[in-house]
């Protein structure tokens, strides 16, 4: 596939996933706007979603911290090193005509790069997916949400009951800092890599959409209702909108492991993919 | 719970009569500040030096704004808050020399800060996390930059602001803090939660 193509979509992932945000997300700010009945949390998810419609209006990043860029690219035959160098170009230039805020630095220096690439920034996951198209997912992380994450090793033991204890003392523990109404992204089980790279698998299902499991579905909305329940709220101001969503994905770890990753998405849950398929068409999916 | 329009420079009365959970939009001139604008801040006065704007009855802004040049000036692309307990060490100093009578952010800031809030007359206001858009909207001008040399997120931007908000006041400077408040209901809330599973 052809290095100018790919670079052209990764481009315009980011330009929309840094101005639009998805329609699920903005679906699900709505409904919460409706139902929420505190009244500084109301004053919160107006203030978000006439924030979002003058992003839109003006074709300006929705938040102003663009966040890390990460991409997720699923595919059966991937050229990883013509894909790398495009995705890479992608962000500097990205970074240059919409603009995007440089976040990228040194973990020790702190020195910027000026281009929010670095030492094997932006993130590229690859993810295998038999078909024969490309598809590319963009997604920007700011580190108001980021910064909230949690890893717990749980003795086995306390099962269930410890994953809903560690999720609703995360969050109660984060309180605003995160940016709510978030959405939780809980990677369970794995080894550590995988626990993590699970709740990021989490982060690009769209809001609404339950894992195929029903058990796991369940859980899901059990623990959405119970997190609503902290009065967290809007901002952290108080209310019945904490979470917009709760997605787990989870993969068997050891008999004597319980890995819970507990990674918080702010409302600005910016994404974007597209599926370049072998004739050279874009198809871009909201 | 009021709502109210108050205009820059702000007295003191006007920032001591404000309670937790009202309403605040802003017109005339605000500052921001972040990490280390607050540190050059504290330099100064420990110096003894006058720094290069003036202060009295000043509003600060925790943010690091998107900023470009347009036609030889400058336009505030983003700027929504920045979390602002970064700043809770820098803080009571800042507001011990220097007569600044309100702060917004998000999230919050500590006990310390609540306790020189009270004896300063200062009232801190959050506004909405990420809202980086319409609070740039409600920008009109960028008046001047002062401390460039930090780097565009932590220089001093000067702003003429219109309407600036909503902004929720959420520690007042009678000493109350929405923060300290839920935090206890919400322990309750988890405790019980908890003790149901
Ligand atoms: S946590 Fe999200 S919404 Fe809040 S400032 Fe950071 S990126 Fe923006």
């Amino acid at each position: 596939m052809e290095r100018d193509k790919i670079e052209e979509v990764a481009i315009q992932l980011l330009r929309k996933a840094s101005i639009f945000l998805p329609i699920d997300v903005k679906n699900a700010l709505k409904k919460a706007y409706e139902t929420e009945t505190s009244e500084t949390g109301r004053t919160v998810l107006k203030t978000i979603l006439d924030n979002i419609a003058a992003a839109e209006q003006l074709n300006r990043p929705v938040c102003q911290d663009t966040g890390i860029v990460s991409f997720f690219v699923k595919g059966r035959a991937i050229d990883y090193k013509v894909i790398e160098s495009a995705l890479i170009k992608a962000t500097i230039e990205a970074t240059k005509s919409i603009p995007l805020r440089p976040n990228a630095v040194h973990p020790i220096t702190r020195k910027n790069s000026g281009d929010n690439t670095g030492v094997r920034i932006p993130g590229i996951s690859w993810l295998y997916k038999d078909t024969d198209y490309l598809e590319i997912t963009a997604t920007i992380k700011g580190a108001g949400s980021e910064n909230m994450t949690a890893l717990y090793m749980l003795p086995p033991g306390e099962g269930v009951k410890g994953l809903i204890r560690v999720v609703l003392e995360s969050v109660v523990r984060a309180g605003g800092q995160p940016c709510p109404p978030v959405i939780l992204n809980i990677g369970l089980g794995g080894t550590v890599d995988l626990t993590f790279k699970m709740a990021k698998l989490a982060m690009i299902r769209p809001l609404g959409v339950r894992h195929p499991e029903d058990d796991i579905a369940k859980l899901e909305s059990k623990i959405l209702d119970l997190v609503n329940q902290t009065n967290v709220g809007p901002m952290g101001l108080g209310g019945k909108t904490t979470a917009l969503d709760v997605k787990i994905e989870y993969a068997y770890c050891h008999t004597a492991s319980l890995p819970i990753a507990i990674n918080f998405q702010c409302w600005a849950d910016r994404r974007a993919t597209a599926r370049i398929h072998p004739d050279g068409s874009v198809e871009m999916i909201d | 719970m009021a709502e109210y329009k108050l205009t820059t420079p702000l007295k003191e009365e006007d920032v001591r009569k404000l309670n937790l959970g009202d309403t605040v939009y802003i017109t005339g001139i605000i500052f921001t500040a972040r990490d280390e604008a607050h540190e050059r801040l504290i330099e100064y006065a420990e110096k003894g030096e006058k720094v290069p704007v003036n202060l009295e009855g000043a509003v600060i802004y925790h943010a690091g704004p998107i900023v470009r040049k347009k036609d030889g000036e400058w336009e505030i692309v983003a700027a929504g808050p920045t979390t602002s307990s970064r700043m809770n060490k820098a803080t009571p100093k800042v507001l011990e020399k220097y007569p600044i009578r309100m702060l917004i952010g998000k999230g919050g800031m500590s006990q310390e800060v609540l306790e020189a809030m009270k004896k300063h007359g200062v009232v801190y206001c959050q506004y909405t996390g990420g809202a980086a858009v319409l609070a740039a909207k409600n920008i009109k001008r960028v008046i001047g930059v002062e401390w460039l040399d930090l780097g565009i997120p932590e220089a001093l931007w000067i702003l003429e602001v219109e309407n600036f908000g909503p902004l929720t006041v959420t520690m007042d400077a009678k000493g109350n803090s929405i923060y300290e408040k839920l935090k206890q209901e919400q322990k309750k809330i988890l405790e019980r939660l908890l003790s149901q599973l």
